[in-house]
């Protein structure tokens, strides 16, 4: 019996002075799915998510979370339904303490509803959060200069901030991205536990081989249309997608 | 070893460390080292009004000046904090001097409600003007800021209503300077402390990250333009409480509440004093204030003289006075001998 989607975008367009960035781009997404988004640079990924997210307001198109149709509303309001993202260009709030960086998400209306949000607990819920993305216990990381910490570290940060909002779809637009092999070895555990612990995945990627040991479904864009949609193997089987795109990398894998 | 080269090393005080917070009422010794600097600010504050007969009104006068402007300071301290740097302080100064006039002469209300009405309901109406623009960064806000009392002015003179360029005159009297001087002194330790508090919080924590990264904290689920929107609103209480204090102190109020006068000095105070302190607003306002009345006496060489200080200040101490002072009394400095440089 097929479930009801937590996320249904369909048809979605927008373009940039006459360049079409997304075009006419649908999926629908069930709950607890891993769904990876992959293509070559400039295909419209970052676009997509921007348009879902509410970071850009779309020329045409719905995007439907959970029965309800989010499209063009404020980033906000799209983040207190439920839905949050993580950016590519990571870029902490350099000022503050580490730890000093996740009161801003704990501070929100959606995470003062939860446990650990309310005032006098958000220190220790961001000191625990940082734990739990793989900041070293008891080190003194947590408190330096955001400005200070090592890109791997930031990127971190951007999920720890996702997770503070107990999202129920989070969407990572190239986690993986100047991360070291170790560093991604490191993470993509805690990508599985996040899932199994029911949140829905989405993730923006050009790492396909670490990518697809988290995600079960793909789809792969090109010119901001979409040109596959499938299990890993079978959109590496297409044909249109390894002239656009992967060639040589299925080649060696 | 021929030549050991050093360097400038800095230590927090252990006591620094300890005194954060409030446990500090533990010792005397701990207490004292908080005070200390607090004192140094607030007796000065208190005792100077009582001082009218030594040093005479004028200097009193001038006193009640560096008041206004670190009131106009501290407000532009906050909007800076989120990010917004303006360069319009005189809208605020201005809006709660006309507000108040208006209340006073046309309504007929003592200063005792028409003052703090005027803050509230004028500190209102100039979030609803700028929050259109709240959206704009940087340079381009603080064109629109510079841009709005300019227009509010021409606007007053070429229409001629509230009083046009005579401005409204004949508003209820404040009850004499002593008192006068007390209650903006009342009024700044509270925007001073108040603010210092606030913008520790996690509210005040938003707030700055705001500054640093906009988008990140709409991601965190904050709305922005409404929290940049209250951060104007308890800016401009101060500010427009300095105007209509101020028009009740003159008894009248006109287009000169718009000039660029109160945009140019709270922000020279802010710069001189150090960003982001509050306290440094008003070290920069009384440091500021008395200096220009000062150089009244070089006709227009007060000009040259002035900004060689300011640019002494941006060039030389970029932090400005409050944390300098700060930083030299919390920490040690030492020279430490460099050896293994030295060996190779």
């Amino acid at each position: 019996m097929k479930q009801q989607p937590i996320l249904k975008v369909a048809d979605l367009s927008k373009s940039f002075g006459g360049v079409h960035a997304v075009n006419g781009v649908g999926f629908e997404l069930q709950p607890g799915e891993t769904l990876g988004i992959i293509g070559p640079n400039g295909s419209g990924k970052s676009t997509l998510i921007n348009l879902i997210t509410g970071f850009v307001k779309p020329d045409s198109g719905k995007v439907i979370f959970r029965g309800q149709d989010i499209t063009g509303a404020p980033p906000f309001k799209i983040v207190t339904s439920g839905i949050a993202r993580s950016f590519q260009m990571a870029r902490s709030f350099s000022s503050m303490p580490v730890y000093k960086n996740l009161i801003v998400p704990l501070y929100s209306a959606r995470a003062r509803k939860l446990k650990g949000g309310q005032y006098g607990d958000r220190d220790e819920t961001a000191i625990h959060l940082l734990e739990e993305v793989g900041f070293e216990r008891d080190s003194s990381v947590p408190y330096k200069l955001a400005g200070s910490l090592p890109h791997g570290y930031v990127k971190r940060l951007e999920l720890a901030r996702c997770l503070a909002l107990d999202p129920e779809i989070i969407i990572l637009d190239e986690l993986f991205s100047g991360m070291s092999m170790s560093e991604v070895a490191s993470i993509l555990p805690l990508l599985e536990r996040i899932n199994e612990e029911g949140k829905t995945l989405i993730m923006v990627e050009h790492r396909l081989r670490e990518l697809f040991r988290v995600v079960n479904r793909a789809i792969v864009l090109n010119f901001g249309t979409k040109i596959a949609e499938g299990t890993p193997e079978e959109v590496v089987a297409v044909q249109e997608v390894r002239d656009a795109y992967l060639g040589s990398e299925t080649e060696d894998a | 070893m021929a030549n050991v080269s050093y360097r400038k090393e800095r230590i927090d005080r252990g006591i620094k460390a300890r005194t954060d917070d409030i446990f500090a009422i533990a010792s005397l010794q701990e207490t004292l080292y908080l005070l200390f600097p607090r004192l140094l600010l607030i007796v000065p504050l208190v005792v100077f009004p009582l001082l009218q007969g030594i040093i005479g009104a004028y200097w009193e006068t001038v006193f009640l000046i560096a008041l206004v402007v670190t009131l106009l300071a501290l407000s532009w301290d906050l909007l800076a904090s989120v990010g917004l740097v303006s360069l319009g302080q005189a809208l605020f100064y201005g809006v709660g001097g006309y507000f108040t006039a208006f209340l006073s002469n046309y309504l007929g209300l003592p200063p005792l409600i028409s003052i703090p009405l005027a803050t509230v309901s004028g500190a209102s109406v100039c979030t609803l003007l700028l929050y259109p623009v709240l959206r704009l960064r940087g340079v381009y806000f603080g064109l629109i800021t510079f841009a709005i009392p300019l227009l509010l002015m021409r606007t007053i003179e070429a229409t001629k209503i509230l009083g046009g360029t005579e401005g409204i005159s004949g508003l209820a009297p404040l009850p004499g300077l002593t008192v006068e001087l007390y209650v903006m002194v009342a009024i700044a330790f509270v925007g001073v402390f108040g603010l210092r508090r606030l913008i520790d919080t996690d509210y005040g924590l938003v707030l700055r990250a705001i500054r640093d990264n906009d988008r990140s904290v709409e991601a965190g689920g904050i709305n922005v333009p409404w929290y940049k929107a209250q951060a104007v609103f308890i800016a401009a209480l101060p500010a427009t409480f300095a105007g209509a204090f101020i028009a009740h102190h003159y008894q009248v109020v006109g287009m000169s509440a718009f000039a660029l006068d109160y945009s140019v000095l709270p922000l020279t105070a802010v710069v001189i004093g150090g960003p982001g302190s509050f306290a440094g607003a008003l070290l920069g306002a009384f440091v500021l204030v008395p200096l220009s009345e000062t150089l009244r006496q070089f006709g227009t060489l007060r000009v040259v003289i002035y900004s060689v200080i300011l640019l002494i200040f941006v060039v030389g101490l970029p932090e400005g006075i409050f944390r300098f002072a700060q930083r030299k009394y919390q920490q040690f400095e030492r020279l430490v001998p460099m050896e293994e440089v030295a060996k190779e």
